[in-house]
Order: structure tokens, then sequence, then C-alpha cells
């Protein structure tokens, strides 16, 4: 099939020939020098040639003498062939790395999740256990790069069910940057916490836990600006601060100008021996809210809006730890890992009732509230994993000042427990069996099955820890 | 008292900062390329290999650790070929350490410096774990460290140029015994020549070229899938038509397969070091392929 393409070459030849022609209006003494010059370096060559050949044998011939094929020892500041993988060619050589996630489930769940809640916390973002039945999962797209000597950029995309598109992260890396800091711009997932950061599709079960539900909103996002730094010791310390727009649950929009989040957090680890392996951290974020809606069953049993604008404090603790023998994590694996939030709000409470008497009361508000989940992931043979979540979140003290009145301060301690059960075959395929048993709201237990596919297409993703 | 205190300072500070300026500060993503390293910079750097041989070096993640090793790297000294790719370039893009990105001089790659063999016609993963370079575990012909030796040594003269000459010498020394050392490898393995093997992970083609050895099949239906039975079960009837001589493995992987074909076929489970560390004798790259030749003729008997 090199056929056509060779009479191509020969037709582009000849046509550059034809064209360049003219041009040469070489005199006859030109023409002999030319032809002078050229053989002269063709006698050079030949003699080069020669010699490297009489080389090339006697090479040869002392390897087979030696029997060994020990290289002649290079001569040392030498141009070394670049390391890299080898210069892929064409059009397509700077296409980014592409990658698609694609997720399904079929979810049996005793109480209606359009009546989902969370007795005692304000709920915010994309929380619940989703709808019943069969259906297809969040599908991600995502695409990565180096921008160029100073910026990697990273964007992924949700596509979801309901056939809508939401940027999920799309930031750059400065990749240059001195001292080990690493700055990050645009939207990303925080660093805060210890699961934050990763995507739905590599949690260890299907849904957050119910911390993240309740204090984030199920995963905390901004527009912003991130840096890291990593500090030089053979310890790995880690320091990062973030400020945001502060439009995501806890906080809310505000039509600001400035800043309207900020996050600190800093995170250890190491190994312990070849088997272990830890991280733990802390981290803090502030940010505001301006009439944050909610319904609520006030006292009377009105369904009624309460709002909120204040500040919004959160801490969380967390810490993971893996072990693998002999850190191969081939065979069998354990991770364990936990995290502890507790919320701070202080401001006002809207409470606005549509009841025979069209109430509506401002008065302050403050609620110190916390919660969190342990979980562990046994890999007890190639492929199978077994896993098993509790969470828990405490309603805490919450102080409604003059809106007592109508409002009852929450008892009800939220909890749930998880079991789940995975097979992955490859790095980029797991299907996943699950079962909870949700208590969110007082009197009333969600028994939830879960039947998961998350199947990874394209470039390689990243072991992360 | 006030006239001691600036000697006693002046003496802290050497020590704290002395280990800091001796050393060139190399992070080897594995065993080979750590020993080589030790073997090319002697006392003028500091290796720390990020894992150890009883690990799948594709399957490794980008714990805290490895990030701040390679914060503190002057050099990083990888495969290639895709072979860390799972872990790397987040540990390297997390480090916040420019000097070791992808492309700079202190980011070195072994396999482009070697010829690589199985390279996939067709790039798919339905094909298992495959590698469009070609095969990563070259480290396993000893012809191939030799390849990398020199423009590794290139690399140290190239950042720590003060100590440029010894390297070289160091350099040199090692080629000199390590051709002399093949040389009595191959002597030794001179009765291997043609022996044929099951391997259970497709991780040898580059030994088993070197000493003429046949792969006759792997364990593994597909690279880094697990081995089945039914799978099992076809190797065993090529067997039957094509004898072997033993099953090898390498030091990381689960024994299940090799002994429940060696015990059905009769055949010896040789495992290999595969890596500096693999097992009690190799302790180092020169003991690493006296021992794998001597399990070799001990599994050929």
């Amino acid at each position: 099939m090199a056929c056509p393409f060779r009479v191509a070459r020969a037709l582009v030849v000849a046509l550059a020939l034809l064209l360049s022609s003219p041009l040469y209006a070489a005199s006859d003494a030109e023409v002999a020098e030319i032809r002078e010059q050229l053989r002269q370096l063709r006698e050079s060559y030949e003699a080069r040639l020669q010699a490297l050949e009489q080389r090339l044998k006697d090479a040869e011939a002392s390897k087979t003498r030696e029997a060994a094929a020990a290289p002649v020892p290079a001569p040392v500041p030498v141009a070394t062939a670049s390391p890299g993988s080898s210069p892929a060619s064409g059009i397509a050589a700077f296409n980014p790395a592409i990658s698609a996630v694609l997720q399904g489930r079929y979810a049996n769940l005793s109480q209606d999740p359009e009546k989902f809640a969370i007795s005692g916390f304000a709920p915010g973002g994309e929380i619940g256990p989703g709808r019943r039945g069969l259906s297809l999962g969040e599908s991600e797209l995502a695409i990565s790069a180096n921008v160029d000597h100073l910026f990697a950029g990273n964007l992924i995309v949700s596509l979801t069910p309901e056939n809508t598109v939401s940027v999920e992260e799309a930031y750059g890396v400065y990749t240059a940057a001195p001292y080990g800091l690493v700055p990050k711009f645009g939207r990303f997932f925080s660093g805060l916490g210890y699961m934050n950061e990763q995507h739905q599709h590599a949690w260890d079960f299907i849904d957050a836990p119910l911390a993240y539900q309740a204090f984030l909103g199920g995963q905390y996002g901004n527009d912003g600006l991130q840096v890291k730094w990593i500090a030089p010791t053979e310890q790995f310390l880690e320091f990062g601060a973030e400020v945001g727009n502060g439009d995501s649950f806890p906080g809310s929009e505000r039509n600001k100008n400035g800043v309207g989040s900020g996050v600190i957090y800093a995170h250890a680890g190491g190994d312990i021996g070849a088997s272990h392996s830890w991280r733990a951290g802390l981290s803090y974020l502030e940010t505001r809210a301006r009439d944050r809606d909610y319904s609520q069953v006030d006292l009377a049993g009105n369904n009624a809006q309460v709002g909120f604008n204040g500040t919004s404090h959160i801490a969380i603790a967390d810490f993971v730890w893996k072990y693998a023998p002999n850190g191969n994590a081939q065979n069998t694996n354990f991770k364990l890992q936990g995290e502890y939030f507790w919320r701070r709000e202080s401001g006002d409470l809207t409470y606005d009732v549509d009841g025979a008497l069209g109430l509506t009361n401002t008065s302050a508000y403050t609620s110190r509230q916390s919660g969190w989940y342990l979980q562990g992931v046994y890999q007890f043979m190639p492929y199978w994993r077994v896993g098993a979540r509790y969470d828990r979140l405490d309603p805490g003290h919450v102080d409604y000042g003059a809106n007592a009145a109508y409002l009852d301060s929450p008892a009800f301690h939220p909890e749930r427990y998880t079991l789940m059960v995975d097979y992955t075959p490859s790095e980029f395929s797991r299907i996943r069996l699950q079962y909870g048993q949700s208590k969110t709201l007082a009197g009333v237990t969600d028994n939830q099955l879960f039947l998961q596919y998350i199947l990874t297409l394209g470039a390689h993703g990243a072991h992360k820890f | 008292m006030t006239s001691f205190k600036p000697w006693l300072f002046a003496v802290a500070f050497s020590v704290w900062a002395a280990p800091a300026f001796a050393a060139l500060n190399v992070f080897a993503t594995v065993p080979e390329w750590g020993a080589l390293i030790e073997e090319l910079g002697g006392d003028k750097v500091k290796v720390y290999t990020a894992t150890n041989a009883l690990q799948d070096p594709h399957h490794v993640e980008a714990k805290p650790s490895l990030i701040a090793r390679a914060r503190a790297a002057d050099l990083v000294v990888a495969t290639g070929a895709e072979l860390e790719i799972g872990w790397l370039p987040l540990v390297t893009q997390q480090a916040g350490n420019p000097k070791v990105q992808a492309g700079k001089p202190g980011y070195f790659e072994a396999a482009p410096l070697v010829t690589m063999t199985e390279k996939p016609t067709r790039l798919d993963r339905a094909e298992g774990d495959v590698h469009p370079l070609g095969n990563p575990h070259i480290q396993t012909d000893p012809r191939n460290i030799a390849r990398v030796a020199g423009p590794l040594s290139a690399r140290l003269a190239e950042l720590d140029a003060p100590n440029a000459a010894y390297y070289q010498a160091r350099y040199k020394a090692f080629a000199e015994r390590w051709s002399a050392a093949i040389g009595r490898w191959e002597r030794e393995a001179a009765p291997l020549k043609g022996v044929a093997v099951l391997v259970q992970h497709k991780g040898f083609p580059y030994l088993l070229d070197w000493l003429g050895m046949k792969e006759i099949a792997a364990l593994e239906p597909k690279p880094s899938v697990e081995p089945t039975i039914a799978h099992l079960s076809e190797v065993l009837d090529t067997v039957q038509h094509q004898p072997v001589k033993m099953v090898i493995r390498a030091a990381y992987q689960s024994d299940r397969a090799s002994q429940w074909i060696a015990e059905r076929a009769k055949i010896n489970v040789v495992a290999l070091p595969f890596t500096v560390g693999g097992d009690d004798a190799a302790k180092d790259l020169f003991s690493l392929f006296d021992d794998t030749i001597q399990r070799l003729l001990k599994g050929a008997q």
C-alpha cells in the first residue's frame, strides 16, 4: 500500500526540480566548481566510512574474543539521548491525555429519596442517596496536559444522567515554582480533609459520608487560588492555603468583591517500615452565607422556610492508614480512614411560614455541631475487597434566639451503617455491591441497596494515596 | 563563656549542614537504579529507593513519603516506558520541585537507552496491561545495565560538575568490573542456552534473550491479569507437547499459579530476585545476577 505514496513523493520531487531549475542559471565555471566540491565531499566521506567500518570490524572481533558485550567506557560529559519516551510525531502528538469514566447503578431504597433530609442539619449541595431503580451515574470526562514549561492544565467535566454538564474542576498548576511551592488556580476540589480531593468514582463507597453531606454539601469545590508548600524534610509535611469566591455550600453567592472563603490545612505523612503508610491532617474552612434557604418543620408542624445569613467555620481532623505486606498491595491490603468535623455557624436566621398568620421573624442564630465517620476496606484476595463504614452526626447545640418560639433545637443523632463488596478485575473497571442502613430522620430507617459499575477508559489514571 | 559560643555554633552548623552539601540527593524509582547509582556515585550521592523488590513497580501509590523525598531530590532516576506512569508524574508534580520535572536535567529515564522488545502491535487495554513503548523490565539483562550506566554517570557529572572526575573514575572502574562479570555469567550460564521455560508474568524477555533461553508460555492470560484455571490448563496442554524445564516468577509475585503448574507438569519453580533485594543473596547488582544464574542453573537440572 506504499505505492501511491511513493508515486506522490516522486511527483512532488519532480515538481520541485522543475520549479527550482529556472532559478539555477549557473555558469559553466560554477558547475565545474560544484562538481569538484561534490567529488571532494564524496572522497572524504568514503574515507571516513571505511575508517568507521574498520572500527566496527575490530570492535566485533574483540567482542567475540572477550565473549562479553561490555561497552567501551563512554567519555564522561557526553550528550545523552534525551530521557523521556520516544518522541511521537504527527498532528496528534500534542494531544492531551484524555480519559472518561462511565458509571451506572441500580438502587433499591426503602424510603422515598425525594424526602431525604438530615435531621437537625441544614442541607445543601448534592446530597442524598439519589433516585430509585436503574440509572446512569455521573459520567466524567478528563483532559490534562502540560501547557508549556510553566503550566499544566486539567479539565474535568461531569455529565449528569439528567443531561446537564457541569465543570467539576478546571485548573492550572504553575509547575516551575521554587521552594517546594505548588500554586493551583481555577476551579478545583479543596485540599481540606482526606476524601474531599478525590473524585466520586475513586471513593470506596458509592456515596459520600454523612458528615461530608451535612457539612460540605457532598464535596467542597471552589473557584479561586490554592498554594501548597511541601517542607524540605524527609518527613512529609504539607501546608496549604486557599482563597475562593465562597459560592459553594456552606457558603453562598453574595455578589461581593474580594474573597468569599478561605481554607488552610496541614498534612503530615510517611511510612512505618515497608508495610505501613499513613497521612493525617487538620483543616479549617471559613466562609459566609447569605439567604441560605432550606425548609424545616416548625413546632406547630408547619413546613417553614428558614434562611441563614452569617459565617460558617468548619474544622476537620482526618487520618488514613494503609497496610500492604511489604508494600505489595496486589494480593492483600487494608485501609482505614476516618474524619471528624466540627462546625460553628453564627449570624441570623429568618423564619418564614406561609401559614394562617403568614409570619416572618428574624433573630440571632448560633450552632455548634459535629460529625464523623470511620471506614475500613480490606482486599482479601486479588480483585476482591470488602468494606464497612459507620457514620454519625451530633446535632450539638443550636441557639435559635427569639426563633426558639417556633423552632425546636434538634436532639436526634443521625447515623448510618454501610457494608460493601467490590470486584476490580483491572485498574480500569470495578463492580460494587453496597448495603446501607441509614437513619437520618428520627424514627425512619432507609434500607439502601446499590449495585454499581465504574469503567475508566483512555489515559492511565494516577494512583493517588 | 561568651567567647566559646561562636565556636560551638560553627561546629553545630557544620554538622547540620555537612550532609546536605556533601551529597547529591538521588530518588530512584526501583532498586536496580538505586544500586547502580550507588556504584557510580559512591559517597558523593545519597540514594533513596522508592520501591522494594517485593513490590510491583507498576502498582505503587503516590504516597506522602515519596512526595517528601522527591521534594528534596536533585535527580530522579526512573525506568520510564510507562513503568511508573501510575505514580511518578503525580509524585513529581506534587513535590513542588521544578528540578526533577520530566525533560529537566534532574529527571533521567533508562528505557530510551536500550532496545525495547515486545512493543505491542495493537494498543488496546483488552490485551491486558500493555506498555506502548515495549516491555519495561529492562534490568534483567546486565548488558542493559551497562548501556544505562554511561549516560547516568554523565548525568551525575553534569549535575555535580565539581565531582565530574570522581564520577568518571568510578564509572570506568564499574564498567570494567561489569564487563568482566558479564563474561563470567555468560560462561556459567552456557548450559542454559536453548532451555525452554514458562514465565508467570512477562517480566523476563531481556533475561531470556540474553541467555538464549526460550519462553514457551506465560501463566498470566494477559499481562498483569491473574492466572485463571482455564488458562493454566491450556498452558499445561502446551507443556505436554513442548516440554519445559521450569517456571519462572519474580519475587514479588504470588507463588500459587507457579506451584499449581509445577506440580502437574513436574517442573521446577524458580523464584528469581528480579531486582536488588529480591532475596537474601541479591544484595547488589553483581550478586543479583550471580544469584539469578545460580537459581536458573539449579532449576534446569
